[in-house]
């Protein structure tokens, strides 16, 4: 089998996160960039496939800038067999609609049996790319799995909501998403580490890919720093610290 | 030398995550329960650190010894115990790769590099520590078996060790008449005393390992007869190195909690951190770790290079790294006043822990005559 994995580089979640007053981007600068948890448990779903049959193929997909080679090359380390990188100015400041175009593009050319993502990012959180590329491939969508199967030409597992657990199952190809509940991923190990620069990455760029309409369709209107903490209320108990707190709650929807 | 490669900081990164959750959130729990966490060792192994510096072929890592002082520093700063139990069992993974012939490295060295066998070094005795030429341990060759009678003292990882690196007297000729042989645990005539009660490195055995008639093969042995002290003291030369670090990754652990508490706790009207005196202190320890640091990297690149001045670099290093790792956890103690002195802030911990690096791997005292003893020579 022949697995992609949608990978995107992200800041660390543990370090303060910003944007660019100037272009409203993302700014890379302010802290660690490290591939997105939620990629990385979805690679874990991938090598568990590959543990159990060594003949699994492994292929990461990263579009981002220069340092996303970086995310690659910790996927390569952690056990992917190649990567594609695609790599383009043109591409700054992307929206959805534009990186699942791309993504889909690049997917073509890779030809998975199952594509495999998590299901939203922690920048971005839109949670919309892989089902765009899903449209883009004709493929079904398996989104949001907590426990997820992957042999005999299918893909089964679960997805939980607030009614209750659905199981869902479709023959492959497919894209696949997976939530923060399915296994944490492995560390890399030392030969992993060691023997990741000898993996081949293709670096492609838009041209190559073929993709049509550079330009993002998402604007960006305005956006303002998250406003400071205020000290919270006190409610000092008179006898009637129950009523306030009551009326407190329900004045704010807070129940 | 002192710029870290691509892959060198993804190790440590890798280190740094492995340590933050797998040991560090026990360290005290394994402290206080004396809980040797042999399942968290077999995952250790799994990412590559029963044999960090042992050949590829069966198992190792193929890494440099520079890689090592990277790892082991990180692993300490999680927890020391731990990371000085890892070093030792390198040690007598390395001593087999590098001594031992291709049967018994095919033997032994899988189970060793997985970390799902772990070994023990056995030098020290109970009459004989520094002097460790006059070890008293016999092995008698009769016909294709060595029969063993002695007892082996301080012990790290006995009765849970697979494997024991011994050396034993073959030939009363001093230093030369010693061999290092390997012994199974499961050899009828081995037994282990009881888990010593100690000031600190609660995580890790310590035991008495007895041999009353112990009958080995001759292939068992590592190298010639009469080679067991030149192999000895090879194996404590990356040991005193990769200890030094543990010493270093205490340290540091122990400044890091100390420049974070003096920024936090207020006392004459303002973080104590404001206070000079207090700087200057934080700025001595940082200092002094990274004198240790730059040591214990130039001693690994001689052991790795074989350079001429390989011993005299990791008595140097080990001194003063492991001078340097216990002064600093016992300032880090003092300026955090009784917190310090209490079990739940970790710092009484990483002293106890630290502590016996001045005395084990050769004392520091035989570190000093080492050091004097080349500086002297003709």
């Amino acid at each position: 089998m022949k697995i992609a994995v949608l990978i995107k580089q992200v800041p660390d979640t543990a370090d303060e996160r910003t944007l660019d007053p100037e272009t409203g981007w993302l700014n890379r600068d302010a802290g660690d960039n490290i591939v997105d948890e939620i990629n990385e448990r979805a690679l874990e779903v991938a090598l568990q496939v590959k543990d159990k049959d060594k003949s699994t193929e492994i292929v990461v997909l990263a579009m981002g800038p220069d340092e996303a080679s970086k995310a690659i090359r910790k996927a390569l380390s952690m056990g992917a067999d190649s990567g594609v990188h695609v790599l383009d100015d043109s591409l700054a400041g992307a929206d959805a609609v534009r990186t699942a175009a791309v993504l889909a593009a690049a997917l073509k050319g890779i030809g998975a049996d199952v594509i495999v993502a998590g299901n939203e990012s922690t920048d971005g959180r839109g949670g919309v790319v892989p089902a765009m590329v899903a449209e883009h491939l004709g493929l079904p969508l398996v989104g949001a799995l907590s426990v997820i199967e992957l042999s005999g030409g299918k893909v089964s597992g679960e997805r939980q909501g607030e009614a209750g657990t659905l199981t869902v199952s479709a023959v492959l190809p497919a894209v696949v998403t997976v939530t923060e509940r399915t296994a944490e991923a492995r560390f890399p190990n030392f030969k992993g580490i060691l023997t990741a620069k000898r993996k081949p990455v293709n670096t492609v760029s838009v041209a190559d890919l073929g993709v049509q309409d550079p330009a993002a369709r998402a604007v960006l209107v305005a956006h303002s720093p998250r406003p400071a903490r205020v000290a919270g209320k006190k409610i000092l108990d008179d006898g009637t610290a129950g009523t306030l707190l009551a009326d407190y709650l329900i004045e704010n929807r807070l129940v | 030398m002192y710029e870290l490669s691509d892959d060198q900081q993804a190790i440590v990164e890798m280190v740094r995550s492995f340590a933050t959750t797998a040991l560090a959130p026990h360290a005290a729990e394994w402290d206080e329960e004396k809980h040797f966490p042999v399942d968290v060792l077999a995952d250790a192994g799994e990412l590559g650190m029963g044999g960090i510096y042992v050949r590829e072929e069966f198992g190792g890592s193929g890494m440099s010894r520079t890689d090592a002082v990277l790892i082991f520093e990180e692993l300490a700063a999680a927890d020391p115990s731990i990371a000085a139990y890892i070093s030792i069992h390198n040690m007598v993974a390395w001593m087999i790769d590098a001594h031992g012939n291709d049967e018994q490295r095919a033997a032994w060295l899988p189970g060793l590099t997985a970390m799902t066998e772990l070994g023990s070094y056995c030098l020290t005795e109970p009459g004989v520590g520094s002097d460790a030429g006059a070890l008293t341990t016999r092995a008698v060759l009769d016909g294709d078996h060595y029969v063993i009678n002695g007892t082996k003292q301080f012990i790290s990882g006995a009765g849970s060790s697979a494997w024991y690196v011994v050396m034993a007297r073959t030939a009363d000729t001093g230093s030369h008449g010693i061999s290092a042989i390997v012994v199974p645990a499961d050899t009828p005539g081995l037994s282990f005393g009881a888990n010593e009660k100690k000031m600190g490195w609660r995580a890790q055995p310590t035991r008495q390992v007895v041999f009353e008639n112990v009958r080995i093969p001759v292939a068992n042995r590592l190298g010639e007869e009469g080679d067991g002290f030149m192999i000895a003291m090879k194996g404590l030369n990356g040991g005193r190195v990769n200890i030094g670090a543990c010493s270093l990754g205490g340290g540091r652990a122990a400044l890091e909690k100390s420049v974070a508490y003096l920024k936090e706790r207020q006392a004459f009207g303002g973080p104590l951190i404001k206070q000079q005196h207090l700087l200057f202190e934080i700025a001595d320890m940082d200092t002094e770790l990274e004198t240790a640091r730059t040591m214990l990297l130039r001693a690994a690149d001689a052991l790795e290079r074989g350079a001429p001045d390989t011993v005299k670099l990791c008595a140097m290093a080990k001194r003063v790294a492991t001078d340097a790792g216990f002064h600093v956890a016992n300032q880090a103690l003092q300026l955090h006043g009784g917190y310090g002195y209490l079990s739940e802030y970790g710092l009484e911990k990483i002293v106890r822990d630290l502590r016996v690096h001045q005395i084990l791997e050769g004392s520091n005292e035989i570190m000093r005559l080492i050091v004097g003893r080349l500086a002297i020579e003709d």
